[in-house]
């Protein structure tokens, strides 16, 4: 078979893909195919109907299908080819360098293609309940708490009129809004956490203004009802998470939503032999959040779950300058890869940054480095070294796991160390 | 009048139906479910035993060997998954070793072949993952993994291509032996939905076995639904374990397996508690406390955070703890298939093959002369791709609904998806879709193909979308539509 050559291959078509693609064309790549599984572009924004996308970027309120137009006609206006109902079914790079996609959609049957770069922006999926192992029986009426979003809001059907949530993500937080304005009743809101995996705004806005109430150390530790669900108990857990017997209380109700954490999807980068972290579950990437595999990039929730598209579609912004720039020099010079980086070290509570590495010759003015705390921290400094100087400090009030941070890493600074060893972003007292 | 009712309509009962549509007469299987496959057939090891550990002389011993060689030309035959990868018991100790040694006699006195003590150096070998613990194996090379949905509903389509008639929803509630002027014996089935004549009743009713026998005999017999849970993992650990993996009752208890499926997850359990509710297929914490231990003592970095699902499954146990077969001596034309626990589902097809030859002789049947005993499995557009991807690439051109993949973790395509409702014997609801052609069996466990999957049924099956079951009966997926569609 004939096999398609781009330059740049971007798989997916939400928030990241998009960003990605218009980036790429402004930093001058002409060649460039986004490859999109679904039948619109713009990904899960499209079911996001609420408002709240959109403050960084456009310093206005959008819903997610307004933001993701904003993507979409910047996609249009510079004429980026994509192709949906396309799905990537593998992707491998040769020892060429060239990286080899394999899609199948309608109209071309299977499709092989071949680019220099690739941009790696599927997204991400619900854990669902499997994953967490509650107990019970599997009736019908269990929905991730996305999957009920996709009913109500694109199909127009309701999932369920007694509504218990297990977990305070985002959307199931956005859920508990929402089917209560469709009429549900929505008895509770438990996580198993001390601390809620969403935004403050989101437990105020969906929860606190709907008299919805938040149990903290909760969890589901029966479901009953054989054919659809009729009820299910909550119990308090200890501090090691474990159901503290006799706090068990039954909850009469026909639904059960999970909200209990996103995964990146990131099967096809397994498959390309892309190391992962085991933190994130997305790719290991340096400054220019390319991979360990040369030439292959990755933004927004397959790198790492985010808050906030505003913050998906910036990163994406910068794989696809990336990408770019290694095309523009692929015949010239190969990528080191990761090879040759000065690595970030944490402490004081990060579990990860994003990058994890740095080639300070690599960055233009400024870096952003995001990370995420594994608890809930107060009245902290959160400290970047260069070399064991202190070369940027900011306070923070309260640190939260459902919060992304971040910090910057500018070129000022880095020029005052023109001999880099080591880059360290300590959380301190104080 | 019927020459012969199936009651239950899970491997055995699809088997004998199978078996029997070989001969000429009036079949029909009765399930009281909505679809085939819905009780102890779906929820299993999925695994074909050599058949060493059943006690020599028994039933099940004679049945599980018989089954298991027959297994590997069905699957050809009537296109469903199987594999021969073999299995291991696993010593955990060196007290252990005896036990095996016992078991390796035991099998080679039931005919099983191949039966090999191995050490722990061979066993590193055979299953480079092993933990630390055992310290040798019993290697049975004939052992295998099977789709326990894909046998039975290979069973069943090719039972009603040669002309076996199926009633779902239809729960049996009596039976009654009657004769009629000429004094030729028959039954009476009663069902909710009316009655039917039969000459012979075929009871394969798993959990439910023992109160259609006690209807019809005086010699009772008593099953016990012994529930297992079970955790599965994600595709991506497939190959971590090639074997299925046994542990030799021992110091650690019974032990639990690990098994890679034929579709390239790996499968744990199961637990085992005896129970009350034949319907008490839920799961419990201690069951999945239990399981991670016991995985433990075979493998030391088994990753079980890559669960995707959990469930539950119940055994038939008979007190006696053997299979019941045969025409039921005070019930003449009841022919019973009771006490189906492991190995039942490696002894299915001999139990079919002989329960139908049993009747046929009974009622002297003659052999069907139309019958084909062949059926093309369901269409597979991966298996296409790696075979010729541009013979694919043409297909899809002609048939573009192959094109369109609608389950993404599984890659099923809408057209795979209307086969399995368009098929004889199609699916009705989610999950049927699911036993069928796997969509929705992935990592996101439906979440995001299930409503794509709710307009598909209800566009082929010509009903409402309210009215989509996960699994028939009342188990609605939604309750209504959003502010009820105004207008």
């Amino acid at each position: 078979m004939d096999k398609l050559q781009y330059n740049l291959i971007i798989i997916g078509g939400g928030p990241a893909g998009l960003s990605a693609a218009s980036a790429a064309y402004d930093a001058g790549e002409r060649s460039i195919l986004v490859l999109e599984r679904d039948t619109r572009l713009g990904g899960i924004l499209n079911q996001c109907i609420h408002n709240g996308f959109g403050l960084h970027t456009f310093q206005e309120e959008l819903t997610g299908p307004e933001y993701a137009q904003r993507y979409i006609d910047f996609l249009m206006e510079r004429g980026i080819a994509y192709k949906s109902d396309t799905m990537v079914v593998s992707v491998s790079a040769g020892e060429d360098g060239m990286k080899e996609v394999a899609a199948v959609n309608e109209a071309d049957g299977l499709l092989l293609l071949q680019c220099k770069a690739l941009i790696l922006a599927m997204g991400c999926r619900e854990r669902s309940r499997g994953a967490l192992n509650i107990p019970g029986f599997r009736p019908a009426g269990i929905f991730s708490a996305g999957t009920a979003q996709r009913l109500v809001n694109i199909e127009g059907y309701l999932p369920g009129r007694k509504v218990v949530i297990l977990g305070s993500g985002d959307i199931g937080l956005i859920m508990a809004r929402r089917m209560t304005l469709e009429g549900a009743k929505v008895l509770v809101c438990a996580e198993l956490m001390p601390y809620s995996g969403g935004l403050k705004r989101n437990i105020v806005q969906c929860l606190d203004d709907f008299d919805i109430p938040l149990k903290l150390s909760h969890t589901v530790v029966r479901i009953e009802g054989k054919e659809r669900v009729e009820g299910v108990v909550i119990a308090e857990v200890g501090p090691d998470r474990k159901p503290i017997p006799g706090t068990e209380e039954h909850y009469e109700c026909d639904t059960l939503l999970l909200s209990v954490g996103l995964i990146p999807e990131n099967e096809l980068s397994i498959g390309l032999g892309v190391k992962m972290s085991t933190v994130t579950n997305g790719p290991i990437v340096n400054e220019s959040l390319e991979t360990s595999v040369p030439g292959v990039f990755a933004a927004g929730n397959v790198l790492h779950v985010h808050d906030l598209v505003d913050y998906v579609s910036e990163e994406a912004n910068l794989a696809g300058r990336s990408a770019a720039a290694y095309i523009s020099s692929f015949e010239k010079e190969s990528s080191s890869g990761q090879t040759d980086r000065i690595p970030i070290a944490v402490s004081g509570g990060i579990r990860y940054t994003v990058p994890a590495c740095v080639d300070p010759g690599k960055i233009a003015d400024w870096l952003k480095i995001r990370f995420r705390v594994g608890e809930i921290l107060r009245n902290r400094k959160v400290v970047l070294y260069l070399d064991g100087e202190k070369a940027m400090s900011k306070r923070r009030h309260v640190m939260a796991p459902g919060e992304m941070e971040e910090i910057l890493l500018t070129k000022k600074e880095l020029n005052r160390h023109p001999d880099l060893k080591s880059i360290e972003i300590k959380v301190e007292e104080g | 009048m019927y020459d012969a009712v199936i009651i239950g309509a899970g491997i055995t009962g699809c088997a004998v139906a199978r078996f029997l549509s070989g001969y000429e007469g009036r079949f029909c299987v009765m399930e009281r479910s909505e679809d085939v496959c819905t009780g102890t057939s779906k929820a299993n090891s999925a695994i074909i035993h050599a058949g060493f550990d059943a006690e020599h002389g028994s039933l099940m011993a004679r049945y599980n060997l018989k089954g298991c060689r027959m297994y590997p030309k069905l699957a050809e035959e009537l296109g469903f998954d199987y594999r021969n990868n073999g299995s291991l018991v696993l010593a955990l100790s060196e007290e252990d070793i005896p036990k095996l040694e016992a078991l390796k006699e035991n099998g080679i006195k039931n005919g099983v072949e191949g039966l090999e003590i191995v050490d722990r150096a061979r066993l590193k070998e055979l299953e480079p993952s092993i933990g630390h613990i055992p310290v040798a194996a019993l290697y049975a090379p004939t052992a295998g993994i099977v789709c326990p949905f894909g046998a039975t509903i290979a069973f069943a389509e090719n039972a009603y291509t040669n002309g076996v008639e199926f009633r779902f929803d239809t729960e049996v509630k009596g039976l009654t032996p009657r004769e009629d002027e000429k004094g030729e014996k028959y039954w009476v089935v009663q069902t909710a939905q009316g009655s039917v004549r039969t000459r012979a009743v075929i009871n394969a009713a798993g959990v439910y076995a023992d109160i259609l026998h006690n209807m019809v005999s005086g010699r009772k017999i008593h099953i016990t639904p012994r529930r297992g849970d079970y955790i599965l993992l994600d595709r991506r650990t497939g190959g971590y374990v090639k074997h299925t993996v046994f542990q030799v009752p021992g110091k650690f208890g019974k032990g639990v397996l690990v098994s890679p499926t034929v579709h390239g997850n790996t499968i744990v359990g199961p637990t085992a508690e005896d129970i009350e509710d034949r319907e008490g297929v839920d799961t419990t914490s201690e069951g999945f406390a239990d399981l991670m231990e016991k995985a433990g003592f075979a493998f030391d970095d088994l990753p079980l955070r890559e669960a995707i699902t959990s469930f539950a499954g119940l055994r038939a146990h008979e007190d006696r703890h053997d299979f019941i077969l045969g025409e039921v001596e005070d019930a003449p034309g009841f022919f019973d298939c009771a006490g189906i626990e492991s190995p039942g589902l490696s002894a299915a097809p001999a139990i079919g093959e002989e329960i139908a030859g049993e009747v046929a002789k009974k009622l002297s049947l003659a052999v069907n002369p139309s019958f084909n005993g062949k059926r093309e499995g369901f269409f597979d557009p991966k298996k296409e791709m790696i075979k010729d991807p541009d013979a694919l690439s043409r297909m899809i051109q002609e048939k573009p609904e192959y094109g369109r993949i609608v389950c993404r973790c599984e890659q099923i395509s809408e057209g795979e998806i209307r086969d399995a409702i368009r098929r004889p014997l199609g699916a009705k609801s989610l999950d049927g879709v699911k036993r069928r052609v796997r969509a929705g069996m992935g990592r996101c466990q439906s979440g995001f193909c299930s409503p794509k999957i709710m307009d598909i049924l209800a566009e082929e099956l010509g009903v409402d979308v309210a009215d989509i079951t996960k699994s028939g009966g009342g188990s609605k997926v939604i309750v209504g539509f959003v502010k009820d569609r105004i207008g």
